[in-house]
């Protein structure tokens, strides 16, 4: 007990005390934190109104962040995947880190689905014996077991694997292997209930078809590596944990594969909607071309199909591949275009047309765009923090120091 | 579940609609509940005491499907005290469940309607919808072009590298049924060159949007109407995601609903007014229907192109209309059986 008291002590020290780089990080996060504060406060006081949403475009920004953001979260087993099933050597030292991206990805999920929620105060509405959980029925309370699932398997792996390195003992894997094992498979269904929870609804016939949840897995294992190489970059650059090159190349062939499958997969869904385009392919067409000159969506669409072909081939080629000053430049664009292609490519067009033929344009508010970044500044804070502890830990500074 | 098949209620409580809740109402006073204690609370940490007593109670209070009738009448008791206050009049929560051996049935004539939309304004009235810039219609009438055939438009086409035509634009469509077109302004109806599609909650036997619901505030009640405990909605709007016909409506802000226009005979589920961040949407006037009395875009139709009754009764006028006229739904092929039907002479 007092080893474990120890733990949670030395870790929090720990991780408030840094250089002038890791506070005015902080701070720079902080900013956004407070015109997330001022958003919040309006939105809970007006109500969702201050929004740029409507009955015809329910869904926006908010839940298009979320969406991606399972994505994230799923795509940091490709840390954990090599390292334990392929013995993979350099990222198995690395691992913790990436339970550490997963655990900040589901709170940002958490942040941005409260703000979709036009009653955030009746939460507890949803609580099983105390309101109504209606499972199976409902797939949002599906999406909600696999997440809160997630976060408990990472927090549990990561800080007991942390915990043992901080004691100095040895793991007991008959505990901890099992752990792994099912958040990795875990790690697939959170983003394969995300795409249930869309894909389900005839009514919006731009998602409703199976390639979904396949589309969802191979964009989430391009856009979760390629963030986890940037951090990772940040990481060997910043501190002293050199994390191997042969991590981060394992990672970028992750990233160009899955990224290559994605694209197979778009190209396969623009071909059978617009071969004979039906009414079906509305959302489509209103994506890629506009509709009588609405067309908010276009430039989005073209800018995240060329971001991802271009890095896509540029990641094809080994010399660039394995020049890690160029990596993590394509992978911050392979981010960006996944981004795009989650929220303005498919969950916003998704709502237009309307299911009764209206085309109306959505474009977020100040209010919700504050909301938005504030939610994405408290994830990093909160990853600023886990990485730093989890850093501290495997490098042996901060550790049980027996009197 | 007892509250499935309530007892029919004796005719005397149909002519004085507030009298089960009113009677409900003496038998709580004394009675120590669970939301009083709250109330309580709420009284010490509060200034305005009747306001705070009632949003707690309100705020603690569960789902309205799992309550016992007492619990039913307190809490519709409770909104009735809110509601006369905040607007200024006697206004009556009715509680009435679901009659036995009734299920709700519509009938639209798409060949009377004119379009001149008296039934989505008359709803607008009897609904207690929000007003002015943050208007809600729970009813939206669609225009259908009749389209355009063009002999001077024969050659505009798509012709191929051999320059065979393979396709034309010889006419502009007629008869597009959902192209959106909802928010036509003529002088006058009906126009020339075109015919209406009114829309609203198709009341489906297999409504989509209540298997999305994660917290099961909005079902199908046992007389067939898909409704919307509004207390107990958390607003996340997977049911308007799923709706394929567009009939529900969100409150993105505080709804404004004028004092003077207020209708103050309201249902639990139908049209008491509604509170910010929740979904609403037609009940069939549940207020009325459940009294016996026709909805009010029925009743205001000046071409009688709406009907309304009991699918189950074999004489009813819905029934003859089923029975005897050209019928069709919309979208019947997402198998939600709807129970709002389309028709022609």
């Amino acid at each position: 007990m007092k080893k474990k008291m120890s733990f949670v002590a030395d870790y929090c020290v720990y991780v408030c005390k840094g250089g002038s780089k890791f506070y005015t990080w902080l701070g720079f996060l902080f900013l956004f934190v407070l015109a997330w504060a001022y958003g919040n406060y309006q939105q809970l006081t007006q109500g969702m109104i201050v929004t740029g949403l409507t009955d015809q475009v329910s869904w926006g920004l908010y839940l298009a962040n979320f969406v991606f953001l399972v994505g994230v979260a799923a795509g940091a087993v490709t840390v954990v995947f090599p390292a334990y099933v392929y013995k993979h050597k350099g990222l198995h030292e690395v691992a913790v880190l990436g339970e550490m991206l997963a655990i900040a990805a589901v709170v940002m999920c958490m942040l941005f689905v409260i703000n979709h929620m036009g009653r955030p105060d009746r939460l507890w509405h949803m609580l099983p014996f105390i309101g109504i959980y209606n499972w199976p029925g409902s797939m949002l309370t599906w999406d909600v077991i696999v997440l809160c699932g997630y976060l408990v398997l990472n927090l549990l792996g990561g800080f007991y694997f942390l915990y043992k390195k901080y004691a100095n003992e040895p793991l007991n894997k008959g505990f901890y292997l099992p752990v792994i094992y099912i958040a990795i498979v875990w790690a697939l269904s959170i983003h394969t209930v995300t795409a249930f929870l869309i894909n389900t609804m005839p009514a919006r016939p731009m998602w409703h078809h199976g390639m979904m949840p396949i589309r969802f897995i191979s964009t989430a294992f391009a856009a979760g590596p390629a963030l986890i190489i940037v951090i990772f970059t940040i990481v060997r650059n910043n501190t002293k944990l050199w994390i191997k090159d042969e991590a981060i190349d394992i990672l970028s062939q992750i990233v160009v594969w899955c990224l290559g499958i994605a694209l197979f997969l778009t190209m396969s869904e623009v071909v059978t909607e617009l071969y004979h385009p039906t009414e079906h392919s509305l959302g489509l067409q209103y994506l890629m071309f506009g509709h009588n000159g609405l067309n908010a969506l276009v430039p989005w669409f073209w800018f995240s199909i060329i971001a991802l072909i271009g890095s896509f081939i540029l990641l094809l080629i080994p010399a660039i591949r394995k020049d890690h000053k160029k990596l993590p430049y394509i992978c911050v664009v392979v981010f960006a275009g996944i981004w795009v292609e989650k929220g303005m490519g498919l969950l916003i067009p998704g709502s237009i047309p309307s299911p009764i033929g209206e085309f109306t344009q959505y474009s977020p508010t100040l209010i919700e765009i504050f909301n938005c970044l504030g939610n994405w500044a408290i994830g990093f804070i909160v990853l600023t923090i886990l990485l730093k502890g989890a850093i501290g830990i495997l490098l042996g500074e901060v550790k049980y120091a027996s009197e | 579940m007892t509250d499935h098949k309530p007892p029919t209620p004796p005719d005397d409580e149909i002519s004085s609609p507030d009298s089960v809740s009113r009677r409900g109402f003496v038998k709580q006073v004394g009675r120590i509940s669970a939301s009083s204690v709250l109330g309580t609370a709420a009284l010490m940490t509060n200034s305005d005491e009747a306001e705070a007593n009632s949003d707690w109670a309100e705020w603690f209070q569960g789902s309205y499907r799992l309550m016992s009738d007492e619990e039913k009448a307190e809490a519709c008791a409770r909104l009735e005290r809110r509601y006369s206050e905040e607007y200024d009049k006697q206004v009556t929560v009715d509680s009435t469940p679901a009659q036995e051996g009734v299920l709700f049935g519509y009938a639209l004539n798409i060949q009377k309607c004119i379009g001149c939309r008296r039934c989505a304004k008359a709803c607008v009235k009897e609904n207690n919808q929000s007003r002015g810039d943050q208007e809600i219609e729970w009813i939206r009438v669609l225009k259908m072009e009749k389209g355009d055939f063009d002999a001077a438009k024969m050659a505009d086409g798509y012709p191929d590298s051999y320059g065979i035509q393979v396709g034309g634009n010889a006419y502009s469509a007629s008869g597009v049924v959902l192209e959106g077109e909802h928010y036509y302004e003529p002088e006058k109806v009906p126009e020339e060159d075109a015919f209406y599609m009114p829309m609203q909650c198709m009341q489906c036997e297999k409504p989509p949007c209540v298997k999305v619901c994660p917290v099961r505030t909005t079902y199908r009640e046992p007389d067939g109407v898909v409704v919307i405990d509004y207390n107990w909605c958390i607003g996340c709007r997977m049911c308007i995601g799923a709706c394929p016909y567009w009939a529900r409506r969100f409150n993105w802000g505080e709804p404004k609903l004028p004092k003077s226009e207020m209708n103050p005979n309201t249902h639990y589920y139908g049209n008491r007014p509604r509170m910010k961040g929740v979904v609403e949407k037609c009940t069939f006037c549940m207020q009325r229907t459940r009294k016996g009395r026709y909805p009010a875009c029925v009743e205001v139709c000046p071409v009688g192109a709406r009907k309304f009754g009991n699918l189950l009764d074999p004489d009813s006028e819905i029934r003859r209309v089923l029975a005897t006229k050209k019928v069709f739904r919309l979208k019947a092929e997402l198998n939600t059986y709807p129970k709002f039907f389309y028709y022609m002479d």
